[in-house]
């Protein structure tokens, strides 16, 4: 493990999303000692599990292996993944941060060459293709992952698995009694980047999720249309593997909605008009997509994104906020409500729906571990009493990768500012 | 035309949202809806009606006085609460459906003959006498709304149901005899008719001798 050496003008960065990251790189290229701490074993967060980005269709990956570059170079930052903020106690200039660090069972001499893998059997859900497949207990989180080193499930300690891992691994990176550590070190601010989880759809009951296999999420649906993804990139309906020609996609599932998340999550609409290209380059003229939507929220820049998939004859808008979802033929979601331009009722079957679920903070109002101001959705607003505590990116609203980076920068810029008057002040 | 239904179109000229607002039970709400259409596609009843509650609610916006005040979909509501549980800016749907059928029929523009509204009254009535609802009474005289001829017809096509209603204590021969009611009939005959001086009240501010009749 690395070790951390900090001080009160060190800036603790708590998330390794592509808030964090960059918060923490550009405090580290400035002269700012930097420690981040992630909670998963690899850096990288939400983006890492997304295709492709809008507006520019473009790999996450590119932005992410520069990232990664900037971060191995820096001689300034120390990463600590596998790791979460237990306790943060004092003030702007002068805290002291618990981390616990989860075992890993796996060090540095990790070369990456996949024995363990081979070697156990028992498999588990793949979280980074949100269950969609499984993985052995002994894995690399996913290609790209930095740090490129495999993890051992928690799970297979104890059993012939882990022993059979340990055997395989030829360069003695495995070690079976690893154990949960905690560490204290000062530090003088924080950037709090620990982003967002998707809304639970299951608590959508009208739409089904949890009894129709093809009413899937948008999350999901990144990861049905990545080629390093559990399908191969194909999009196939989970029922019968049948190719997906005819997808609809219903906004704003679970968001703006006072029984769910009283916020719109602003990133979901464009999101699916992103999603209508994977499925139009899948497909061809074959493709037909249906978009049922309130209001299309494609904010200022996107707004010429949103005209081009406008443009296309296999693409329809149905302004509608869809009712429900039944079981229709060969188990198609047949989707049904009302429309609001002419109010048609309407009963339509498709063969795999995309719920296009918003984001809600990752951490819960009550855990944490900091006292800072917390609005109705969940969010950290900026406010006096967050004292030296900064949030950047989705911690701070529901934001797009470009504005979640900006926010990051910003937080940055906030935290220097304190370790700096530390340093003044202490001459 | 009544008198209170004139001088309602004189006082909200040009605003038939302001009208709603102030005069209709929730009525405040209707500017909350944000038209997705939820409530209208949850509606088990919508199919039957000519205006599913999001498009009641836009008329309303768009000043279709008329049309929604003499529409009978406000009528046709169950009271099942679908809309309410699901609407994302949880508007009080069935509440405001109610207070639009109250609200129309205070000015006289219920339609004729709209089995519901005239199930709404005799359900009133018959409740009103005994402080509790004479299930017995309140089917004869559903079943006689239409006159004597069909009534007979009515009541032995339902006569099944009657007798096993008895069989399940749910209705008594006896009740056609007085009937049970609450304890203070009374006393809950004075709560209402203050409740109603007070609606008259309000609505004397319109300067109408039709307001006081009863709503
Ligand atoms: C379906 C979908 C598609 C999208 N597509 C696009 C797109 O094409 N273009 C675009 O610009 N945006 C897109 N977005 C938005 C994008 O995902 C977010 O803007 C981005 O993930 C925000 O990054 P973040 O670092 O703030 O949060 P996250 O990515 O959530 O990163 C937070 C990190 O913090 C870690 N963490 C959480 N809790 C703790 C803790 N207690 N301690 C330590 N670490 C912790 C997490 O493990 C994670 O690594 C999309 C969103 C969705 C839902
Ligand atoms: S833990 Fe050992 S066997 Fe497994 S990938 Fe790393 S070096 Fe290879
Ligand atoms: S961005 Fe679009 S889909 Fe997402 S909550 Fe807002 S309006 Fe709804
Ligand atoms: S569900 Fe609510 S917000 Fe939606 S149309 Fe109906 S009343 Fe309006
Ligand atoms: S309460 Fe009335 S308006 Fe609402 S869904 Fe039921 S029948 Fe329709």
């Amino acid at each position: 493990m690395t070790e951390v050496v900090a001080t009160n003008q060190t800036i603790l960065v708590v998330g390794g999303g592509i808030s964090g990251m960059t918060a923490a790189l550009e405090a580290a290229e400035t002269g700012a000692q930097v420690v981040l701490v992630e909670k998963r074993p690899y850096l990288g967060g939400r983006v890492s599990q997304l295709y492709k980005y809008f507006p520019k269709l473009c790999h996450p990956t590119c932005g992410l292996e520069i990232n990664q570059r900037r971060a191995k170079m820096n001689p300034n930052l120390t990463i600590v993944t596998g790791a979460e903020v237990s306790k943060l106690e004092g003030e702007a200039g002068n805290y002291t941060a618990t981390v616990k660090l989860s075992p890993t069972y796996v060090n540095d001499n990790c070369t990456a060459c996949g024995e363990c893998a081979k070697a156990v059997e028992a498999e588990f859900d793949d979280e980074y293709n949100y269950g969609l497949s499984k993985r052995k207990g002994a894995y690399l989180p996913h290609v790209m992952a930095h740090p490129m080193k495999y993890v051992l499930d928690p799970a297979i300690i104890g059993t012939d698995d882990a022993q059979k891992a340990k055997d395989a691994c030829k360069y003695d990176a495995i070690d079976l009694d690893d154990k949960e550590k905690e560490i204290q070190f000062p530090v003088g601010a924080v950037v709090w980047a620990t982003g967002w989880k998707p809304y639970d759809a299951a608590k959508i009951q009208p739409y089904g999720y949890d009894r129709f296999a093809n009413v899937v999420t948008n999350v999901e649906f990144e990861r049905m249309a990545d080629p390093k993804g559990p399908t191969g990139g194909k999009i196939l309906r989970p029922s019968d593997g049948k190719e997906a020609k005819n997808v609809a996609f219903i906004q704003c599932a679970g968001s703006r909605d006072r029984n769910h998340l009283y916020h719109c999550s602003r990133i979901c609409c464009m999101a699916s008009l992103k999603q209508t290209h994977y499925v139009v380059d899948a497909y061809g003229d074959d493709a037909q997509v249906s978009i049922y939507y309130i209001d299309i929220r494609a904010i200022d820049r996107f707004e010429d994104f949103y005209a081009e998939v406008r443009a296309m004859d296999n693409v329809k808008f149905i302004k509608s906020k869809v009712a429900s979802i039944t079981r229709g033929e060969n188990d198609n979601p047949c989707l049904n409500g009302v429309d609001t331009e002419g109010y048609h009722r309407y009963a339509t079957e498709h063969d795999l729906v995309v719920l296009a679920t918003g984001m809600e903070p990752s951490v819960s109002v009550d855990s944490f571990p900091v006292d800072v101001e917390i609005n109705r959705e969940g969010f950290i607003e900026p406010a006096e009493k967050n004292g030296g505590v900064f949030a950047a990116g989705c911690a701070s609203d529901a934001l797009d990768v470009n504005r979640a980076v900006q926010s990051a920068t910003g937080a940055a810029l906030k935290a220097i500012q304190v370790v700096n008057r530390v340093a003044r002040a202490e001459g | 035309m009544s008198e209170l239904n004139k001088a309602m179109i004189e006082q909200y000229r040009n605003s038939f949202l302001s009208e709603v607002e102030a005069n209709v039970e929730e009525g405040e709400w209707v500017k909350m809806c944000m038209q997705c259409g939820v409530c209208s596609g949850s509606c088990p009843l919508g199919k039957h009606w000519a205006h599913p509650p999001q498009e009641i609610f836009m008329m309303i916006r768009a000043g279709k006085r008329e049309e929604v005040l003499t529409s009978d979909s406000m009528w046709m509501c169950t009271s099942c609460y679908n809309c309410i549980v699901r609407c994302p800016r949880q508007l009080p749907i069935t509440h405001i459906m109610h207070g639009l059928a109250t609200y129309a029929k205070k000015l006289g523009l219920t339609p004729k003959n709209q089995p519901t509204a005239k199930f709404a009254e005799i359900f009133w009535n018959n409740m009103m006498k005994k402080g509790r609802v004479n299930e017995l009474k309140l089917g004869l005289s559903l079943y006689f709304k239409d006159g004597f001829g069909p009534g007979i017809k009515e009541a032995l096509r339902n006569k099944d149901l009657g007798m096993k209603m008895m069989k399940a204590k749910r209705m008594a021969a006896g009740e056609f005899f007085g009937g049970h009611g609450v304890k203070d009939v009374s006393g809950l005959q004075k709560m209402i008719k203050k409740a109603q001086e007070l609606e008259d009240a309000r609505m004397k501010k319109f300067d109408e001798p039709e307001a006081s009749q009863d709503g």
